[in-house]
């Protein structure tokens, strides 16, 4: 215990919920009051600023469905990163995955004749069996050859992205795209339907929602979710306890990748119609997701909140450029800053703050 | 063209594009040996690079543009250290904000830049004497400038001073056992900030290499992902100084034969190659089994807290 003026400081083990939503909630406050700064730096009045995004975002029906839209991949990916998170797997590499299904969806949209009601079904399975084997081959490499995982799945992203580039340049490069690296536009039976008057592809939304709650039951209430806990944060105790560290890390890699790769899905088929460069199919939304799960500390229903908070972070990127012609690059120093500002905040949530002689305690926040 | 005169140029030219490669990996070296991963190093080299340019754009002088882009690189380092070291941070997620950060600040403060040719380029050195040795001589002596020279140099200083020297002694307890360099009275948060720091100064310098002597010129996201080569080379020489000047020059072969090859092989699929060969070299480390695992500095990626275990 510490003294500092008339508070003392308490260190706890396991911070409660209000203190870990307050912190987090004053972290992003302070991360946007940085990022206030660079506005100003670029002559904007930073408070014009936020005035136009908060109206542009969410003053309109226009404004709410492009975060909406923008939220829809963060949020499975985000989902699956926060289930690898949980298991101490350095999942970089949501955005390799997310391209991985937008590749398979591709081939079976342009490639393979099923009756139309079945297009998208199989679009969607065959995105996921691609996300899952990009998924588990760094589980593999970490489990049987000790490869690193951030440096394996940030290769992979890597090595995705070029595939990607090199299907839209050649092979899969569309005969009526004259000049353009596209593929060709996906049939009618192979493009996700829209909520009326918005750009939201509705279904992807609903698999990410439900995923989310799926997730967190597969963590709080089964078997394996309860093995991927232990695997996380004890390694030690799950080695004791006869845990399969391969079976438990290849198939929360095979889900993490998979949910990555229905986000890549529901690009091509409800966003672009077709498969073109990877910064166009994806925008960073695999990076992005990370921050997703870290903000949500590893909790899938929480993702879903935190994507949708980046998802306005993404609108306003667009909103920012065309209102106040500020480049997009903008949306990674606010991310970056966010993220800056999570991590070093994360030790106040750990220390009880309360005035020296008084019983009644404060949450971490109060000493900040 | 011959061959001769083709693996001249390839051998030359892979140098060239190794020294970026070979000036971040030694400061992460010795990030990595202190105790701390820094995930940062596409965000420190981009920084360096856009600050490079800028800085030699406007004065005129590559020397300070490769100044400017050390100081850069210092700054965020301290800024990844402080983080990490003294506030605790997760290293992985402090690195990753770095990246992010830099990839975005560079790209944001650079778009004026974009595109347009450095006017005062770091020129080449010919080294007197053995540039006009045969085939040796073009392939080695010629077209480089300092920094490669430099680079190895440094691979060799440093590689003495960690294992030949008291302060070796240090940081490497200091990255194998805090707690026991702490019981001996090292102050274990000054040398982890001042090895972050040295990896820091050396990303600046390599991000700078490619904006004001590579290709002196700025394009936004010219780092390319050397960055993330760069901790797998940290990995793959075994946080070893000497081992890191053939991997770095090695994979400078392999960036510069993606753009050689590009008659016989579609170039997307070249551009891939460096990517997957990182993960080869580090699956067949992997393979090399206990030997290299046990390399690893044992308290990496571990915030130190005295009085704790």
């Amino acid at each position: 215990m510490k003294r500092i003026g008339p508070f003392l400081l308490e260190r706890r083990l396991a911070p409660p919920r209000m203190a870990v939503f307050g912190v987090s909630a004053l972290a992003v406050v302070v991360a946007l009051l940085l990022a206030a700064l660079v506005f100003w730096a670029y002559g904007v009045n930073p408070w014009r600023a936020y005035a136009e995004i908060g109206r542009g975002t969410l003053g309109t029906v226009g404004g709410l469905s492009d975060v909406v839209r923008r939220a829809t991949p963060l949020i499975l990916c985000g989902v699956g990163l926060a289930l690898a998170f949980r298991a101490q797997f350095w999942n970089i590499g949501a955005e390799g995955q997310l391209l991985a299904g937008a590749v398979a969806a591709s081939g079976v949209a342009l490639f393979v004749r099923v009756p139309s009601p079945w297009h998208l079904p199989l679009m969607f399975l065959a995105g996921f069996g691609a996300g899952a084997v990009w998924g588990l081959i760094p589980a593999l490499l970490r489990v049987k050859l000790q490869v690193n995982e951030v440096i394996s799945t940030l290769m992979m992203n890597y090595i995705m992205a070029y595939i990607v580039e090199w299907l839209v340049h050649g092979p899969w490069k569309g005969p009526t795209m004259r000049g353009f690296a596209y593929t060709d536009m996906f049939p009618v039976s192979a493009r996700l339907p829209l909520v009326a008057g918005t750009r939201i592809h509705w279904p992807t939304l609903v698999i990410g929602v439900a995923a989310a709650f799926v997730v967190a039951i597969l963590l709080a209430r089964t078997r394996l979710g309860y093995e991927i806990r232990v695997v996380g944060q004890s390694p030690d105790a799950a080695r004791y306890a006869g845990i399969n560290f391969t079976a438990v890390l290849v198939l929360a890699m095979v889900i993490s990748g998979g949910l990555a790769a229905l986000a890549g899905v529901g690009e091509v088929a409800g966003v672009h119609w077709r498969l073109r460069s990877p910064a166009h199919v994806s925008m960073g939304y695999g990076y992005t997701a990370i921050i997703v799960a870290w903000l949500a500390r590893g909790s899938p229903v929480a993702a879903v909140f935190t994507a949708l908070l980046f998802g306005l972070i993404f609108a306003a990127g667009d909103l920012m450029k065309t209102t106040l012609r500020l480049p997009f690059q903008i949306t990674g120093v606010f991310n970056g800053l966010i993220l800056f500002s999570l991590i070093s905040s994360d030790l106040l949530m750990y220390w009880k703050v309360r005035l020296a002689g008084k019983e009644k305690a404060w949450t971490g926040q109060a000493g900040s | 063209m011959d061959w001769a005169s083709w693996l001249v140029g390839t051998v030359s030219r892979a140098l060239a594009y190794g020294v970026p490669l070979l000036w971040g990996t030694l400061g992460e070296i010795y990030a990595e040996r202190s105790g701390v991963v820094n995930l940062g190093l596409e965000g420190m080299m981009i920084l360096g690079a856009y600050a490079g340019f800028a800085v030699a754009q406007t004065v005129g002088n590559p020397a300070w543009g490769l100044l400017a882009a050390a100081a850069v690189g210092l700054v965020a380092s301290l800024w990844h250290a402080f983080l990490t070291v003294t506030l605790r941070a997760n290293q992985y997620v402090s690195g990753l904000a770095l990246t992010l950060f830099g990839l975005g600040l560079a790209g944001l403060l650079g778009r004026g830049w974009e595109g347009k040719p450095l006017r005062t380029p770091l020129g080449a050195v010919t080294v007197p004497g053995l540039s006009n040795v045969p085939v040796l001589g073009p392939m080695l002596f010629r077209d480089q400038t300092i920094l490669t020279y430099l680079g190895i140099l440094l691979a060799v200083v440093l590689w003495i001073v960690l294992f030949r020297t008291r302060w070796g002694i240090v940081i490497r307890s200091v990255g194998e056992s805090p707690g026991a360099a702490d019981a001996v009275g090292i102050h274990v948060a000054l040398v982890r900030y001042l090895c972050v720091a040295v990896g820091g100064v050396l990303a600046g310098v390599a991000g700078g290499y490619l904006s004001v002597a590579y290709r002196p010129s700025w394009t936004e996201g010219m780092t390319a992902g050397m960055g993330w080569i760069v901790i797998a080379l940290t990995i793959f020489a075994a946080w070893d100084p000497l081992q890191a000047v053939w991997g770095a020059f090695f994979f400078g072969a392999l960036y510069h034969l993606s753009f050689r090859l590009q008659a016989y092989i579609p170039p997307e699929l070249l551009k891939m190659m460096p990517y997957a060969f990182a993960i080869l070299v580090l699956a067949a480390s992997g393979l090399g089994g206990a030997r290299w695992r046990t390399r690893a500095p044992g308290a990496l990626g571990v915030p130190y807290v005295r009085g704790e275990r």
